[in-house]
């Protein structure tokens, strides 16, 4: 198990580097070094200047040099600073995880309460009208694109309650939970309800599927024969088995969405993660995509690697290989 | 090795057979065996659903084609703007109405016209960068699970940093770093989109590559490349299959992101993604400009997901029996 371990983290640490080494390639390659000391240099800048300013944040170094200093930083605790305000990189994360964080533990507790529970009915009631209901909801959610699924319910749920006299829902933006509970709940249904209803689909599937094959079981006709309730048989002898590749499949998708919800946070205007990323892209702020990036990539190998330790605890067999 | 699993026994180890009767002998054809293909179809064209899904497609496959046709009947250009019978006094788009069927957009464009040209831009990249990643994915998985070993090993820790790179963000930066075109999209979205097929791929090919079969064309004196392609290969046909139909609405999803986010297929070529994205600014005066493109992603979305489905069930009689 510890050799197990061992193997793991260092396979993850490995992905890590690997991953920053391909954004400051990137990087490298576009315009991003030079565009970045012309702005800051200003428009009428002569050559001089704009040298000067590449030399001040390290851009006139070859990219291993660049590097090099990244890697050392990151030793440190440190991940740098922004080109344009000189803000430090762990502070603007700071700042943006919060946000991105309530908007994906709120998500994913909705998305998971949802997909187990149509799964299940679906799964019980195999091919009755509910079933076939939920199955149909359930590809019309999982088809449907998350800005397209976000802008109908501001559409409906901002534009058109307001436009009725029923002003509940803000268009977007963030409250943070400090300055005022009751308003930072009120911003995030309207998020929440949009990344749980498109997340929700596979969960169905996977809880209906697994449930249906557990139920098939012979220990579950064991249950049946010694005569326990029809409820309990279902919940605590099947839905027990059936939820581990649903826990696993949690795990792995609150994983990536720690890294930041581009889109839903984009519709909302909820300035998360995801959303600073865009901007960063945008002004090629390296050391903040950079520091992002890294952040997510991180919640998914560590994800990943909680899922696989679970599982390791829970069936033996998968520890061998 | 006697219990193959399902879609083992449903691989076809030839191509289906073009039914061109006349070329057949006689003889032949008194016991006519059904190939596993046709078996497939057969399913497939029993559900009714799938078959609904389909003739959506082929509709919107139609509509992309006779793209052209709607502006000619309309008398409206894709990109032309008619900032006097189309565009309020006040700036603000037209509702529906007899003339412009669907409205118009903030600058005055025919809305219905370019629906009908973005289709053609999800279609194509959904299509083409699907066939493009399921192409490398194959590749690739079956390299890897093929010669195991080191290449294997490569080939697995390239799968995994794919996967665990976030797609959004990496696809911007790459956009965002060359000029938006329609070639960097699909390449982009390929890039990312490889390394899921591979995985599927290559564990197939682990427990393939043991059969017998697969020793005795080695025994023969087979080459690697012929034992992959020719042996292998069409036994992971039926999988990649599946994941071709299932992966296109994903794909044309992502196009459709890319071009929300603004680095997608650069204006002012129509595009779904790219017009909900102008219609976000102005949804309070214009509903249309944002509820009839989003229709338009959704019920294409919604038929590939749902002929994925039957396309699954059709290949797979084991889901089959399950599902229906």
């Amino acid at each position: 198990m510890v050799r197990f371990l061992i193997r793991r983290v260092l396979t993850g640490a490995l992905v890590l580097l690997l991953v920053t080494m391909v954004v400051f390639v990137i990087f490298y390659v576009g315009p991003g070094p030079k565009a970045v000391a012309h702005v800051l240099a200003g428009k009428q800048a002569s050559p001089s200047e704009i040298a000067a300013e590449a030399k001040r944040l390290h851009l006139n170094l070859p990219l291993w040099h660049q590097y090099w200093i990244f890697l050392v930083n990151i030793l440190h605790g440190n991940l740098g600073y922004d080109y344009y305000h000189g803000e430090s990189v762990v502070s603007i994360i700071g700042q943006a995880f919060p946000i991105t964080l309530s908007l994906a533990l709120g998500a994913a507790v909705l998305w998971l309460t949802i997909g187990v529970l149509t799964g299940v009915v679906s799964a019980v009631r195999s091919r009755s009208v509910a079933d076939r209901v939920l199955t149909v909801a359930a590809l019309v959610f999982y088809s449907m694109p998350t800005f397209v699924l976000g802008l109908l319910m501001l559409l409906v749920f901002y534009y058109v309650l307001t436009t009725h006299g029923l002003a509940f829902f803000p268009p977007g933006g963030y409250t943070p939970i400090g300055t005022s509970p009751w308003l930072w709940f009120k911003g995030l249904i309207l998020p929440w309800i949009t990344l749980a209803l498109v997340s929700a689909a596979p969960y169905t599937r996977l809880t209906r599927g697994a449930l249906l094959d557990v139920l098939g079981e012979d220990y579950i006709r064991t249950a049946r024969a010694k005569g326990l309730a029809e409820r309990r048989v279902t919940y605590r002898h099947g839905l027990r088995a059936a939820l581990t590749p649903v826990a696993s499949q949690f795990g792995i998708d609150v994983g990536v969405l720690l890294g930041g919800a581009v889109i839903t946070e984009t519709v909302f205007s909820m300035p998360g993660l995801g959303y600073t990323a865009v901007q960063a892209i945008q002004t090629q702020d390296l050391p903040v995509i950079i520091g992002i990036v890294l952040i997510a990539a991180t919640a998914v190998v560590v994800a990943n690697l909680l899922v696989d330790i679970v599982y390791a605890l829970l069936d033996p067999r998968v520890r061998l290989h | 090795m006697s219990n193959l699993p399902p879609q083992e026994v449903m691989s076809p180890t030839a191509p289906a057979v073009p039914a061109e009767d006349d070329l057949v002998p006689e003889a032949a054809r008194v016991i006519e065996g059904r190939s596993p293909w046709r078996l497939a179809y057969e399913r497939l064209h029993r559900d009714r659903a799938a078959m609904i899904a389909l003739g959506v497609i082929l509709v919107i496959v139609v509509v992309a084609i006779a793209a052209p046709v709607f502006s000619l009947v309309t008398g409206h250009g894709p990109d032309q703007q008619f900032r006097t019978t189309g565009l309020h006094s006040d700036g603000l788009p037209y509702a529906p109405n007899a003339r412009f069927l669907l409205g118009t957009d903030d600058q005055g464009r025919d809305i219905l016209v370019r629906i009908a040209y973005g289709a053609r831009i999800s279609l194509l990249v959904g299509v083409v960068a699907t066939l493009l990643e399921v192409a490398i994915g194959t590749i690739l998985g079956l390299a890897a699970g093929y010669f195991g070993g080191a290449v294997d090993t490569l080939i697995a820790r390239l799968i995994d940093i794919v996967l665990s790179i976030p797609f959004l963000l990496f696809a911007i930066s790459l956009v965002s770093i060359s000029h938006p075109s329609l070639k960097i999209v699909i390449i982009v979205i390929a890039v990312f989109g490889w390394a899921a097929v591979a995985r599927i791929v290559r564990g197939q090919v682990f427990s393939i590559r043991e059969k017998e079969y697969i020793e005795a064309a080695r025994s023969l004196g087979a080459s690697p490349w012929r034992i992959m392609f020719i042996d292998i290969l069409p036994n992971v046909v039926a999988p990649i299959t599946v994941y071709i139909t299932l992966l296109i609405p994903v794909t044309i999803v992502a196009e459709a992101s890319l071009s929300y986010l603004g680095v997608g297929v650069p204006p002012p070529t129509p595009d779904w993604g790219q017009m909900i994205a102008e219609a976000q600014n102005i949804y309070q005066q214009a509903w249309w400009f944002l509820v009839f493109p989003s229709l338009a992603l959704l019920i294409t979305t919604v038929a590939f997901n749902i002929l994925g489905d039957g396309v699954r069930d059709a290949l797979d009689p084991r889901t089959q029996q399950l599902f229906k």
